[in-house]
């Protein structure tokens, strides 16, 4: 976390597409006539999407108009959500985790392959591609390391495989959402080794 | 009621009460930053905290907490609070202590030291050393506006700003961005606050991160010598301290009156005081070929004399401009008694009203409190943002509470809140009269100088009247008519009858040419004298008025004469001397004096004593000081009786630029930035609108 300002390059104008606009109007409708501001968060949201995952200026005062709040209010809610991008990021906006569990799981060679093809944190790559941000824990510890790419988990990582996922997205080739190992969702890497006999049967594991 | 124990004395406070509230009931205090009772409760700094029995057995914040949330003990004993626990210091140390990890040291420079709250409260809850070895959080400065220097390093997050900004103010300029170590308070994109009432959050700050802008590093709060007196720079009269040191007074601070301002004043009233040491008339002055000398007293009042001796009576007349203390008036309409004139006036704006049509015709006799009561309000020719700010934060706070219909006749402006527009002359307040369908019992209507002080005037003000008798405004234990005045010494002139007598002139016929030989004006600014008459200006400031003068005798500005004004509900209050005019500079009813001995009818006084003795033997509701005298409300009723055939010519808010609305403001650089500020930004909305 540190301090999080405007980018320095903004565009001139932002304008909601029209089924943006006709969605918004939808949301804004779930609220009682002058609760409109209930609606900022989902607005934002819908903005940075139509935006390449970021939000320009004119897109927050474009969602305070709409929502009929001081422009210091919607300013607060985006620089106070991270899931809010100030700056712009890369076609493919890679949120590494390095907390603990996937600190120890080898998060720290995927930060090297990441520093070595995108560079620093908050640059865009040279193609425009990727950018990356070191973040806090995602809630996917059992299939650390991981890293959110754009709206998916990629989970069981390594440098080998990382590197493969990359060059796959950067070649557009499909690629597998969740683990990269194989494993199915979070069950256990190898083996079972509890749950393995059914209530009552005797247990054939060879377990301790 | 609910009986409570705080530190052992049992009060009996309302149920809703907070913790904190209940404690200052008994009289223990409690340290806060971020609470403020005319806020919304914030619970963020959590320096209030206390013990409680009945309650989670932790350290609550008591201003977050209410006595309800308590639950009585096993035998039925009153839940108790304790302030002073070894449990309630800890904690309020270790508050302390980490409220200081980021706070720097820098209070031997910072302007807040000496009123600090940070500072008094480190003296009883700070540790002697620090524990941190890590550096401080550095936070950029931002620019927020002229008026507020911030400092943002000291900040400690109490919020109290953006909720002033938010709920009070009601522009929603600050806020804060970023989130827990990284917030920040700052507008949007260091744009400047657009808020009339915007320096009121240097005296929230706790601590020096935000201050007032003109007066930095200007003295050190102990050393002002603190005069406690009241505003002029509005008709409300806003109670105010007036900080000076030596001769010169360096600010201003807001007083508490919840009769008038609460505790707000507006940034006109707190940061003139630059307009107070410039642009002064400081030695009389005498035309002679056409140019302004400077000349001794014996001599002006030579000249004047001269004046008074070729000039007939009835070609003698007096103006009294919006600044004038009651004294001066009454001693200014003795004189033109001695004199045998009856050309008197004090509505330099032409407004029609008239001790005639009884004293409720002219008052706010609503009263300011009485704004929370009412259910309606209708709004007539005015702008009450710029007229009078603190009043239209009154507005706001009773209309954020609900149930308060607001419709508005006149020009449209962002007023803070929302209203109905009605239309913007006198044939919406017809079609108003006529088909209006909200209901209220206590309507209040707000009739603003822009819908008097023009030729229809009367009609008007008959208009309004049968607005506030037809629709709740008028009713048993409620008068709701209210007139909004812009000049501080209006309603005092119309008491004491500084209006023309039979057959006397009125303000605009006094100031055509040929009307009059002699025209004695005391600081009337607003208006313009043609060419002719022999102008003898009483005042402080080279404006206007000085610029029209034939003869100029300096006065004493309102902060260096102590005097009597009534406000716009018709509350005499008394101001006191802070400072001594400039130069050869005197006390106005002074000169009046010194001016009568020389054209040899002594008025009847030798000290403002004695002069107060007669002006309260000849209107004896005045020496009810901070009081208000209720007006008949039948006079409203014979006024709505009256015909009225108004014009169908819109109405103008009399107020065109809030910040430059007097001499003292006009000579002010502060109040010359802000005006420039406000202008640009119309400037830049009506752009934004036409596109």
């Amino acid at each position: 976390m540190s301090v999080r300002r405007l980018a320095e390059q903004q565009p001139d104008a932002f304008e909601f597409t029209p089924q943006n606009k006709a969605w918004l109007d939808q949301q804004i409708a779930k609220y009682p006539d002058g609760r409109q501001a209930s609606a900022v968060v989902p607005a934002l949201w819908r903005a940075q999407k139509q935006n390449d995952n970021w939000l320009p200026r004119a897109a927050l005062e474009q969602v305070a108009d709409a929502l009929a709040m001081p422009y210091i209010r919607v300013m607060e809610v985006a620089t106070f959500y991270t899931m809010f991008n100030l700056e712009p990021v890369g076609k493919f906006y890679i949120q590494l985790c390095g907390t603990t569990p996937c600190m120890l799981s080898g998060s720290d060679d995927l930060i090297a392959v990441l520093k070595r093809r995108v560079g620093p944190q908050r640059t865009v790559s040279a193609d425009g591609l990727f950018s990356w941000l070191e973040v806090e824990c995602l809630g996917a510890c059992c299939n650390a390391p991981m890293a959110q790419i754009n709206d998916d988990y990629y989970e069981d990582l390594t440098a080998a495989n990382f590197e493969k996922l990359l060059d796959d997205l950067a070649a557009g080739r499909d690629v597998n959402k969740g683990s990269q190992s194989g494993r199915v969702s979070s069950e256990p890497a190898g083996r079972l080794t509890s749950l393995v006999s059914l209530y009552g049967e005797r247990d054939t594991s060879d377990g301790d | 009621m609910t009986k409570i124990l705080v530190d052992g004395i049992e009060v009996d406070v309302p149920a809703e009460y907070t913790l904190l509230q209940a404690c200052e009931e008994a009289g223990v205090e409690v340290p806060r930053f971020c609470y403020h009772e005319r806020l919304s409760i914030a619970g963020n700094c959590r320096m209030c905290l206390v013990e409680v029995k009945g309650g989670p057995p932790k350290p609550q914040a008591s201003c977050a907490m209410a006595v309800k949330d308590l639950r009585p003990g096993p035998q039925g004993a009153p839940p108790e609070v304790l302030t002073k626990s070894p449990m309630v210091k800890k904690a309020r140390e270790g508050v302390m202590e980490f409220l200081l990890i980021n706070h720097p040291l820098d209070c031997p420079i910072c302007d807040q030291g000496g009123e600090c709250d940070l500072q008094d409260e480190a003296m009883a809850y700070g540790v002697d050393s620090s524990r941190y070895a890590e550096n401080k959080r550095a936070v950029e400065d931002k620019y927020i506006g002229p008026l507020i220097k911030t400092e943002m390093n000291r900040c400690i997050h109490c919020t109290r700003c953006v909720r002033f900004t938010a709920e009070v103010a009601g522009t929603g300029d600050m806020g804060a961005i970023g989130r827990g170590e990284d917030m920040e308070i700052a507008t949007y994109l260091q744009s400047a606050m657009t808020s009339e009432l915007q320096g009121n959050v240097a005296d929230l700050c706790p601590v020096g991160a935000l201050l007032p802008k003109p007066q930095s590093y200007r003295a050190r709060s102990w050393e002002y010598q603190k005069t406690e007196t009241i505003d002029v720079q509005d008709a409300l009269g806003a109670a105010i301290r007036v900080d000076a040191r030596g001769r010169e007074v360096i600010r201003i601070l807001p007083r508490v009156n919840d009769a008038v301002n609460e505790e707000w004043i507006s940034d006109k009233t707190r940061q003139v005081v630059d307009g107070l040491a410039t642009q002064r008339l400081d030695q009389p002055y005498v035309k002679e070929n056409g140019r302004l000398h400077p000349a001794s007293w014996e001599r002006a009042f030579a000249a004047i004399a001269a004046k008074v001796k070729s000039a007939p009576a009835g070609r003698i007349g007096a103006l009294v401009g919006d600044l004038a203390g009651l004294e001066e008036i009454f001693a200014l309409k003795l004189l033109m008694e001695k004199l045998g004139s009856v050309n008197l006036d004090c509505r330099q704006d032409g407004a029609k009203l008239d001790p005639k049509f009884g004293r409720a015709s002219y008052l706010f006799n609503a009263t300011i409190a009485g704004i929370e009561d009412a259910d309606g309000l209708l709004i007539i020719g005015s702008n009450p943002r710029q007229e009078a700010p603190v009043l239209n934060a009154r507005i706001r706070k009773r209309w954020l509470k609900g149930g308060f219909s607001i419709g508005l006749v006149g020009e449209q402006a962002d007023l803070t809140y929302d209203y109905a527009y009605l239309g913007t002359g006198p044939e919406s307040l017809l079609h108003f009269i006529e088909h209006n369908r909200v209901a209220a019992q206590k309507r209040l209507v707000l009739v603003g100088q822009g819908a008097l002080a023009r030729p229809d005037g009367a009609a008007v003000l008959a208009l309004a009247a049968q607005a506030a008798q037809k629709h709740g405004g008028v009713s048993d234990g409620w008068n709701g008519f209210s007139v909004l005045h812009t000049a501080a010494a209006r309603v005092g002139a119309l008491d004491v009858g500084f209006t023309p007598g039979d057959g006397g002139l009125d303000a605009q016929a006094m100031a055509k040419t040929g009307a009059l030989d002699l025209l004695f004006n005391l600081g009337a600014d607003e208006i313009d004298v043609e060419p002719g008459a022999f102008v003898v200006y009483i005042g402080t400031h080279g404006d206007r008025g000085a610029h029209r003068a034939d003869v100029i005798l300096p006065g004493a500005a309102y902060t260096e004469k102590s005097g009597l004004y009534v406000n716009t509900e018709g509350r005499v209050q008394a101001s006191s001397r802070a400072a001594f005019p400039p130069g050869d500079a005197r006390e106005d009813w002074a000169i009046l004096r010194a001016l009568s001995g020389a054209l040899g009818r002594p008025l009847p006084f030798d000290s403002l004593t004695q002069l107060r003795a007669k002006l309260v033997a000849a209107h004896p509701r005045l020496c009810n000081i901070d009081a208000i005298e209720r007006a008949d409300p039948a006079h409203i009723r014979a006024l709505a009786a009256l015909p009225a055939s108004a014009s169908k010519e819109g109405f103008a808010s009399i107020v065109a630029d809030f910040y430059l609305t007097n001499p003292i403001a006009r000579a002010s650089a502060v109040m010359a930035e802000c005006s420039a500020l406000a202008q640009g930004l119309a400037k830049a909305r009506l752009k934004q609108a036409a596109e």
